[in-house]
């Protein structure tokens, strides 16, 4: 990029026309919209704050880049982001976190088709092909390493119930991987139900089970929230010596928990709200580099023990 | 003459419907253990719509409520984690948060009810615009994530959930005095008669000298402190506030309300009727829970179904009554 400084400012001005496609001055300011789902739930709050920190680093760093962030609550409304970004703040790169596949791939093409760079993060588009670069966390490790511990850790004939998450293509591919991880095992799913990541739907859904189920082994609740909610409901039971929790995402509270060896919440799986920082920073390298940064780039889930939280524990995140 | 028609019996029908279908289908149903889950999950809701039936009766609707909750929540939280160092943890302390549970709740109360009576602004645009400030406020000062009361202080104050006196938990104590005084005053004071002139016509009420804003301005006001003291029961139960707090508790309290049979429309209130909703309410998703008997995925269908059966039952009823 050095290069670049002996142009100076006048020869800038007559390479204007030809950098307009090179895409690679310093002189030309890009634009890039970032657009993701509102912080409704604590995952997305720390994908927020994730994004918030990343957008503001990468502005100090780069000042020839320029971020647009929009949060948004339903797909609808995600939609006329997407094409207000198009026509009125005239973005050369698109970050999209679809809020659903199906409503969003249309737009989003769009968006390809007006020839401008797009990375989709962690729900992929119903047709393939349209994104240039796509980062997600791994949904199937998500489930099989979970399952993997469950079934490494527990006998033959145990019992255990799963809280759910909101019905979507996303939390089915964890829980058939979870449940194909502990196939064979002799390990029993005896209830099942959706929790939606919510901590106070977990909790009653948790103190039904325990009224329903004499004997439970463990839970695997899928994410940190519901698994708040799931401790307070045993506890409240006094049930907290018969079964051990698995949650999941990598909260900083459970991570904590793990740090100081809680029993009763023995490990956690991650899939890390900052995997949207991944996405911004390698996009944003696409504009003041040349390093190649198209493809797919999946951030595997990792077991998080005792020995190994610290690396995971973010005091600073709200998440 | 006794009065004993099915569109007064209807929601009482469904409940007792229910409960035998919760008792057939699980033994633990009837369990002392579930019967107060279902009671103290219930009261939150309770409360509110309580408050909301008068609302309702004097014409009015109020949709902030579950909103409004999450705000007075994350609100005691930081309020209680602030004054930690102060008062210590003891009893000062949860009696401090309660004040400001409640008095957050009568302001948002009082912003509410003044738009509506004083700007003259109707109900539905005044709280669907303030469910979406408080929503978004929680949100903000939560950083969007979640609001965590002092682990210490949380461990004295859980007891006022999970905690009670002769083995009923307080909140089903709570919600069963707000219940009674709530009932008391439809039935018996000028107050609840007020409610119901102007809720069938608020221009003949004015005439007769019922100073129809004032008693409007004071069913958003109780709602609040009821919303209030709804917040102070549920904070002890997860210690917790977040964004996702309260979601939905306005629908659940006003569908609550129509299936005890006050009239959406105003005019006509119930109260009790409304304390029989909310447990039909929760006795559904408790079943759902306890007896694998659908996908969970058709959940809300069900639901859905029974509210409107519910509604159904009695409105058939009382329009034959009425011939």
């Amino acid at each position: 990029m050095k290069r670049r400084d002996f142009f100076g400012a006048t020869a800038a001005l007559a390479l204007g026309v030809s950098l307009a496609t090179g895409a690679m001055a310093q002189d030309k300011t890009f634009v890039i919209g970032v657009s993701i789902p509102s912080a409704t739930h604590g995952f997305m709050g720390g994908l927020n704050w994730h994004a918030q920190q990343t957008i503001e680093r990468l502005e100090a760093t780069y000042p020839q880049l320029d971020f647009v962030l929009a949060t948004v609550g339903e797909p609808g409304k995600q939609v006329d982001d997407l094409e207000d970004m198009l026509a009125t703040r005239n973005i050369d790169g698109l970050v999209v976190l679809p809020f659903e596949s199906e409503p969003l791939t249309g737009p989003v093409k769009a968006v390809k088709d007006a020839g401008k760079w797009v990375t989709v993060v962690d729900r992929g588009l119903s047709q393939p092909g349209i994104e240039d670069l796509y980062v997600a966390g791994d949904n199937t490790a998500f489930g099989q390493v979970a399952g993997e511990y469950f079934k490494a850790n527990l006998q033959s004939g145990a019992k255990i119930v799963v809280l759910r998450g909101i019905p979507t293509t996303l939390d089915n591919e964890r829980v058939d991987a979870f449940q194909k991880a502990i196939d064979g095992s002799g390990i029993e799913i005896v209830d099942m139900q959706h929790g939606n990541w919510n901590r106070d739907d977990a909790f009653t859904v948790m103190q039904d089970f325990l009224s329903k189920h004499p004997k439970i082994d463990a839970v695997w609740a899928a994410d940190d929230d519901m698994a708040l909610g799931v401790m307070e409901a045993i506890a409240q039971a006094g049930r907290e010596d018969e079964m051990w929790i698995v949650g999941g995402a990598g909260m900083k509270e459970i991570i904590k928990r793990i740090m100081d060896g809680d029993k009763q919440i023995p490990v956690n799986v991650t899939y890390p709200p900052a995997q949207i920082s991944a996405a911004i920073e390698m996009t944003a390298l696409r504009f003041v580099s040349d390093t190649p940064v198209y493809g797919r780039f999946i951030i595997g889930s990792t077991l998080v023990t005792q020995e190994n939280a610290e690396r995971f524990y973010f005091p600073d995140s709200p998440f | 003459m006794p009065k004993l028609s099915l569109s007064t019996t209807g929601p009482l029908a469904a409940l007792v419907l229910l409960i035998v279908l919760g008792a057939f289908l699980n033994d633990n149903f009837l369990s002392a253990g579930n019967i107060t889950n279902v009671l103290a999950r219930s009261a939150f809701i309770g409360m509110i719509a309580v408050g909301m039936t008068f609302v309702i009766t004097s014409g009015g609707l109020d949709l902030s409520v579950g909103s409004m909750a999450a705000f007075i929540a994350g609100m005691m939280i930081m309020a209680m984690n602030a004054m930690l160092p102060t008062l210590g943890i003891g009893i000062p302390l949860v009696l401090a948060g309660m004040a400001v549970a409640l008095l957050v709740g009568l302001l948002a109360g009082l912003g509410n009810g003044l738009l509506i009576t004083r700007a003259g602004i109707e109900p539905f645009i005044v709280t669907l615009g303030t469910m979406g400030i408080f929503r978004s406020l929680v949100t903000w000062i939560a950083d969007g994530g979640t609001l965590s009361l002092d682990f210490e202080a949380r461990q004295f104050y859980r007891p006022v959930y999970y905690g009670g006196i002769f083995g009923i938990a307080w909140p089903i104590i709570v919600f069963a005095v707000v219940a009674v005084a709530g009932e008391i005053a439809m039935r018996h004071t000028r107050f609840g008669r007020y409610c119901e002139a102007i809720g069938s016509n608020d221009k003949v009420a004015r005439y007769s000298a019922v100073k129809v804003e004032r008693m409007q301005l004071w069913t958003y006001v109780a709602l609040g402190l009821l919303v209030g003291l709804a917040t102070i029961l549920y904070v002890p139960r997860l210690g917790s506030a977040s964004g996702s707090t309260g979601l939905l508790w306005e629908l659940e309290a006003i569908a609550a309300v129509i299936i005890g049979g006050t009239a959406l429309k105003g005019g006509y209130g119930r109260v009790w009727g409304t304390v029989v909703g909310v447990l039909i309410l929760s006795l559904i998703d408790n079943i759902l829970n306890l007896a694998d008997l659908v996908s969970p995925y058709l959940n809300g269908a069900i639901q859905g179904v029974i509210i409107v059966l519910a509604v159904v039952l009695q409105r058939g009823k009382s329009s034959a009554e009425g011939r």
